[in-house]
């Protein structure tokens, strides 16, 4: 988990990233302060989101993360009608109409099957780093998991372990999981093309490749995209110059 | 409140436990509705009377039966309150909206079920509800599996009645209705000694109906713009309708709509005119159950009318009166009011359901619609689907929220509520 933050002045000036702390409040400050510097006289028009966006003192409004999301992300590719954002600890599809607004989003946040926490959990049984993760290629043997809930998978996965099935095996079945999860929710909220594929697991190549095959359509990613949501914050600021 | 420990004790509640329930509702109350800016003078009214709701009413209940008269419980608009009152009784809502008692609830039913069943049972059982403890007869009726299942359970608890339900609106199915509702008048007969004539059965419907026009006077109101009183306030008035004296509530009713009609006429309103305005649809919204209107109504929305059985499902069909007065006749009317205007998620098909949420979001002026479902209830949420492609059709926004009585997704529900409002303020 973590804090993020981005300086707008037409281009990306600058961009942080800290780890969100006990205190949001002073999470907030040494995010600013790492942008803008401590000596700066003034802060610039500030727009906060996330869950944290009432924490944060001196912002002159806030937004949330669906329409920060929405807007950083047609800044990274302007064609996008479908965002898919599956981050630590939940998922969100956003389907925008042709000039980028927002208009139907769905969310899973009490759950924490198909999210980065999931995959953690799950590639740490295995004793698999993230960035292991990363490098795993898309094509392969599959060992198909068939519980998604994270308490439920973890005892499939150890029973898997138990029998003998290769770690390689094993991980791309729960990547073929998060997947079909994520492909399902697409669906359900109506695919418009062409789809961008945003959040922390968006950098796991083979995850966005799966999902791809799954819906039967080409997944752009964009290496900016965890800072999407902040990027979008920033741009309605500047839009609010 | 008053000293009502005898009295509760009485009627074999829990104290202890009651107590901790007692503490937490001022509480809650307070946050929700005393915190509001500009409210109408008239709704202390109500304030007192869910201060006093476990207090005063039930002294009025049991008065009620030391002079001959019965008190009925129910948990569905399916349940005629105009037959209950005929012979004499009064029909009152149980308790089923609050977490407080869904784990009692789950020691006999499962955790994977609605959590309005939960409670109901677990009210029951925790001996934490004088409504519960006070009905003579609980009238259940089976419009979903997990109500129909809980009940053989809770026949066990309480005095219990099933009314059967039809799943389609067809001929079969109103003959279905109206022989089950002439179950009830033989079953109530029987309790109250009384018998049901056209004479008293009349008198019923007369009284009914005013009670429902009284609300369709200050429901016509929150058409207006800016709105002369709030959604939570609408929501806590027809909450407590369901427990209220009739001829009272009518009363106070008209008061807080015609206060609220000078409030029109000047222009005033809670909120700023041109808030983006709600259409909430879906599952009940029972006492103390005020989450959903409490996040819209602190995130500048307005939730302007509600399609579901604590709103407009409640009041907005009436009796129509046959031509000729006899009991058989009006039975009838009666049950063609229940059978054919109320489009439950018990029915299948349900178009006359996506029709009225159509229909009211136009006449309320509601920028979007909202469904909000209990977890785990299956009638609604896979109605859901129907509702979604018909607003998309007909060009309406749409969300969909699922929740429970639990505490502690408040945000996450902010943040979805938050952004549809920032989509609807760009969609004008």
């Amino acid at each position: 988990m973590g804090a993020k933050g981005v300086l707008f002045d037409g281009s990306i000036a600058a961009s942080a990233l800290v780890p969100t702390g006990w205190d949001m409040k002073e999470t907030a400050r040494s995010l600013l302060s790492s942008l803008v510097g401590k000596g700066e006289a003034s802060i610039p028009p500030l727009v906060a989101t996330g869950y944290g966006r009432k924490s944060v003192d001196g912002a002159h409004r806030t937004v949330t993360e669906i329409t920060c999301h929405a807007k950083g992300v047609r800044f990274l590719d302007g064609r996008t009608r479908t965002v898919l954002d599956i981050g630590g600890q939940d998922s969100k599809v956003i389907r925008l109409d042709p000039s980028g607004n927002v208009v139907d989003f769905t969310m899973n946040d009490r759950c924490a099957a198909g999210t980065g926490r999931f995959l953690q959990m799950m590639a740490q049984r295995l004793d698999f780093s993230l960035d292991e993760v990363k490098t795993l290629a898309a094509d392969g043997e599959v060992q198909p998991l068939t519980s998604m809930c994270a308490v439920f998978a973890e005892t499939e996965v150890v029973t898997h372990i138990a029998r003998g099935v290769p770690q390689e095996t094993l991980l791309r079945g729960i990547l073929q999981a998060i997947a079909s999860r994520a492909a399902a929710m697409v669906a359900k909220a109506g695919l418009a093309e062409p789809l961008f594929f945003s959040g922390g697991l968006s950098r796991i190549d083979s995850l966005a490749v799966l999902i791809g095959r799954e819906l039967k359509t080409e997944v752009t990613v964009h290496e900016k995209s965890p800072l999407a949501g902040a990027l979008g914050a920033a741009l309605i600021a500047w839009e609010d110059l | 409140m008053a000293d009502y420990r005898d009295m509760w004790n009485g009627l074999g509640i829990d104290l202890e436990t009651h107590d901790k329930l007692c503490d937490a509702l001022p509480v809650l109350f307070g946050e929700t509705f005393l915190d509001q800016k500009d409210r109408p003078a008239a709704m202390d009214y109500f304030n007192m009377v869910i201060a006093e709701v476990h207090g005063l009413r039930i002294k009025e209940l049991l008065a009620h039966k030391e002079r001959g008269g019965t008190v009925v419980g129910s948990f569905c608009i399916y349940v005629p309150e105009e037959i209950v009152l005929a012979l004499d009784g009064l029909l009152v809502g149980l308790c089923a909206g609050s977490q407080f008692w869904v784990p009692a609830g789950e020691t006999l039913l499962p955790r994977n079920l609605c959590a309005l069943v939960k409670a109901g049972m677990g009210a029951r059982i925790s001996r934490t509800c004088p409504y519960f403890q006070s009905v003579d007869l609980i009238v259940g009726e089976n419009t979903c599996d997990g109500k129909k299942k809980a009940w053989d359970i809770l026949a066990d608890e309480a005095p219990l009645y099933v009314m059967d339900m039809p799943n389609k609106k067809s001929p079969a199915g109103f003959a279905l209705f109206r022989q089950e509702m002439e179950a009830l008048v033989r079953r109530l007969e029987e309790l109250t000694g009384k018998t049901l004539t056209a004479e008293n059965l009349l008198k019923g419907c007369e009284r009914v109906d005013r009670k429902r026009r009284a609300l369709d006077r200050l429901y016509a109101l929150r058409k207006a713009d800016p709105l002369p009183l709030s959604g939570r306030d609408a929501l806590l008035v027809s909450q407590i309708a369901f427990y209220d004296d009739p001829e009272r509530f009518i009363a106070q009713t008209e008061a807080l709509a015609t206060e609220c009609e000078e409030r029109v006429a000047r222009g005033q309103g809670v909120f700023p005119k041109g808030t983006p305005r709600l259409l909430v649809t879906g599952t009940p919204i029972v006492v103390p159950n005020w989450k959903f209107h409490a996040i819209a109504e602190t995130s500048n929305l307005a939730v302007v009318v509600e399609e579901n059985c604590t709103g407009t499902r409640y009041f907005e069909q009436k009796v129509s009166l046959p031509e000729k007065k006899d009991l058989a006749s009006l039975l009838d009317s009666l049950a063609h009011r229940y059978f054919d205007g109320i489009h439950c998620a018990c029915f299948s098909p349900n178009e006359g359901r996506l029709d009225d949420i159509v229909r009211l979001a136009r006449e309320y002026g509601a920028d979007g619609v909202v469904h909000l479902s209990l977890s785990f209830c299956t009638t609604y949420q896979i109605e859901e689907e129907k509702l979604r492609r018909r607003l998309a059709a007909e060009g309406i926004p749409f969300l969909s929220l699922e929740t429970d009585y639990t505490p502690g997704d408040e945000g996450q529900l902010k943040t979805r509520v938050e952004a549809f409002g920032e989509s609807l303020r760009r969609h004008r």
